[in-house]
């Protein structure tokens, strides 16, 4: 269970973030899309105490993320390439993420034997540091890391952008096993509406900060979200005019 | 579009993440800067005066001409190792409409003005007047030679910027130029070949055909051209890349396992260490420095003083823990927020530095025991030094650590990363070695030597046995100063 309390975040003055009140329960597949700045890795930095709220607080499983480290060892998460070590090559890098989060190499590499597919060969055994990867292939990564020692809260930036169309739909069936038992709370974001219906059973939409729409996933969220979107261009459009 | 750069680089240095740190610097720069101006100058003006006196016999032009080339082979060692070459982020360049040319030109013309270039004015330009108004010589003689002196300065400069690029590319790439050196000087040394001799006659011949100083000024042309052909050739994205087509290293540095909760951590050091050009270069940096007693220990004269061998051990057998360890944890910094939301406590993060620092302490100070061929005392303020680096010198330097939000840029080589290579980098290590230098001198003026090697060891041990309260302590910071770490380590270039 997470939960946000009267979470802001001011910037020289302009919220990038406020969110009065928000329950992510436990095993829930979240999804959280916007439109540029609309607060979304905002959230998902404080949610990692990478940043510091103005106001309110962030609990992940009763833990106050700002004020205690204990969160750590059940949460995992791939933001950004700041969360690889471009020296390392992918195994190795595997291997040091799975010694901080109690995984030995053999269990690493059993677990690694499940993203073959997933990997499609361009990954694994090919003696190539994390940093002369593709931008692709390096996304692949790091978020095969941060499902390694089966954590409780999974929280993936943009998983979607920069992967090939067949890696999108392999990754699509890794989240949905990842939630199937109910165990995991996988927050993630993305600019792509249709994906982000498929796999995510609840969607907040944030615009400025704000959660302006919760929907529980249903055959019909996808054209609402269209409509929204597209109503927003029409607004802007609208207020160009007059 | 020389102004265009400026401008530019007026903008990342003010809005720079660690603004307060450059201003601190640059002031203590500018105060060691005016202190030479005004040594050399003195020595400058003193310099017709005192040779009349001393060699009374002998012509003070064709005596100074004798050692310039010395002066020359010193100003390139003095350069290369404090001259920061001016740097040019060029990646946001690549795509604008700005000539290749034009931004090389920029980054030499700029080291032109570097304030090493003026220094040697100071002596060169009054003692050409001294031997105008004093010597027999004809006045379009010494304007010559002011003229080819002045050349020869800007020769050692882009001489300078071709031999550090080089290194820092490839360090085999210096051996042929250290040979060079020193074949030359044993030559000199054995009066087989006396070239600084040969090369004093030429200025002295040069003085008497005053127009032959275009010879130097054509060969600063050259040089600044070459300079330029080299920088142009690396004007690429993939300029570094070309060689890395090698498989990676994949040593997995197994026996770090003992050390338990902390063995991760080690190995990963180990790894950034070995396979990162910056950091790999201090450990060299680390043995050719450890000769560094051989220019003391062989004296008498500082047998006398022996407070001089407490700041040689604690340079010797920190030279790594100081390289290294200024750069906590900026070493880290492009996976930063990685280290901090990953499973892993800021404790045992920093412990784990703590140990690779001492560890580098440990084994400096074991290579250094042959010195031993100079007298016991040496060996002993040499392992005394390191303790006092172990106990107190590390804790100090993950302490500073917590103050750096300057990224250090490992994957991406920019044009020409020389981040910490300059004056600043030795400045900061100063109260490192100064404050031991200090405690001892005191305690053996006031007590004695047994009572200095005593009070410098109990430090060290203090500082060892209360290594858990201040690893904890330098942690609390760490954690109070993330978020101010995280967002520094976000930015890009200088």
């Amino acid at each position: 269970m997470i939960t946000a309390t009267n979470l802001s975040k001011i910037y020289g003055g302009t919220k990038v973030l406020n969110i009065d009140h928000l329950d992510i329960p436990t095993g829930e597949s979240f999804g959280l899309v916007g439109n540029n700045g609309a607060g979304k890795t905002t959230f998902f930095s404080l949610l990692l105490d990478l940043i510091q709220p103005t106001t309110g607080n962030i609990f992940n499983h009763e833990i106050t993320v700002s004020q205690s480290e204990d969160w750590k060892p059940f949460t995992s998460s791939f933001i950004d390439e700041s969360f690889l070590i471009g020296y390392l090559t992918p195994e190795e890098y595997f291997y040091f993420v799975g010694e901080l989060r109690g995984a030995n190499k053999a269990d690493i590499d059993s677990f690694l034997a499940n993203f073959e597919d997933f990997f499609h060969g361009e990954i694994l055994g090919r003696r190539k540091y994390l940093r002369d990867l593709s931008k692709g292939n390096q996304k692949k990564v790091g978020i095969v890391a941060a499902l390694i020692g089966s954590p409780k809260v999974v929280i993936l930036d943009e998983p979607f952008a920069n992967l090939d169309p067949t890696t999108q739909i392999r990754l699509k069936k890794i989240i949905k096993e990842l939630t199937e038992n109910r165990e995991t709370t996988l927050l993630i974001s993305s600019h792509d509406l249709i994906h982000v219906t498929e796999v995510c059973e609840r969607i907040v939409v944030l615009d400025k900060g704000e959660p302006i729409k919760d929907i529980k996933t249903s055959q019909a969220t996808l054209s609402e979200l269209e409509r929204y979107f597209s109503g927003e261009i029409e607004a802007t459009q609208a207020e160009e005019l007059s | 579009m020389f102004q265009r750069f400026l401008w530019l680089e007026w903008k990342s240095f003010f809005r720079s993440a660690s603004l307060g740190k450059s201003i601190g610097l640059k002031i203590l720069l500018i105060f060691l800067a005016l202190y030479f101006s005004v040594a050399f100058l003195a020595l400058g003006i003193g310099l017709y005066p005192l040779l009349q006196e001393y060699f009374p016999n002998q012509d003070p032009l064709q005596l100074v001409n004798r050692f310039v080339l010395l002066w020359l082979v010193f100003e390139l060692g003095f350069r290369f190792f404090l001259q920061t070459l001016p740097v040019l982020d060029i990646k946001p360049l690549l795509n604008l409409p700005i000539a290749r040319r034009k931004a090389v030109n920029f980054v030499l013309s700029k080291s032109i003005y570097s304030f090493f270039n003026f220094l040697p004015l100071f002596i060169i330009i009054p003692f050409g007047i001294f031997c105008i108004f004093k010597a027999e010589y004809g006045t379009w003689n010494l304007i010559g030679w002011m003229l080819a002196m002045i050349a020869i300065t800007q020769c050692v400069n882009f001489l300078n910027f071709i031999i550090k690029k080089k290194f820092t590319d490839d360090l085999k790439a210096l051996i042929p130029v250290i040979l060079t050196v020193v074949v030359l000087a044993a030559l000199e040394y054995f009066k087989i070949f006396e070239i600084s001799f040969w090369f004093g006659k030429m200025l002295d011949f040069l003085v008497l055909n005053p127009y032959l100083a275009v010879i130097p000024i054509i060969l600063t042309v050259v040089l600044f051209k070459w300079n330029q052909y080299n920088l142009e050739s690396k004007f690429y994205l993939d300029a570094g890349l070309k060689e890395k087509q090698k498989d990676a290293d994949t040593r997995d540095f197994g026996w770090t396992k003992k050390f338990g909760a902390l063995a991760p951590f080690l190995q990963q050091d180990i790894k950034l260490i070995w396979r990162n050009k910056r950091p790999k270069t201090t450990i060299y940096m680390s043995f050719i420095l450890l000769g560094y007693g051989m220019f003391f220990y062989p004296n008498e004269a500082y047998q006398q003083f022996e407070a001089f061998y407490v700041f040689v051990g604690i340079f010797m057998t920190g030279i790594f823990m100081i390289n290294f360890g200024q750069f906590v944890p900026s070493w880290d910094a492009s996976y930063y927020p990685l280290i901090m939301s990953q499973n892993i406590p800021v404790k045992d993060y920093l412990s784990s530095k703590a140990l690779l620092l001492s560890f580098s302490v440990i084994i400096l100070a074991i290579l250094t025991t042959p010195y031993i061929y100079f007298g016991w005392n040496i060996l002993l303020i040499n392992m005394v030094a390191a303790l006092y680096n172990i106990g107190v010198n590390v804790p100090v330097l993950l302490y500073a650590g917590s103050f750096n939000k300057k990224k250090i840029d490992l994957d991406k080589s920019p044009f020409m990363n020389y981040q910490g290579t300059g004056a600043a980098q030795w400045l900061v290590s100063i109260p490192l070695m100064v404050v031991p230098v200090l405690i001892f001198w005191l305690l053996e003026f006031f007590i004695g030597f047994e009572a200095a090697v005593i009070g410098l060891a109990s430090l060290g041990v203090l500082g060892l046995l209360l290594r858990a309260n201040l690893m904890e302590y330098i942690s609390g910071i760490y954690r109070k100063r993330k978020y101010v770490m995280i967002n520094g380590f976000k930015q890009t270039g200088e």
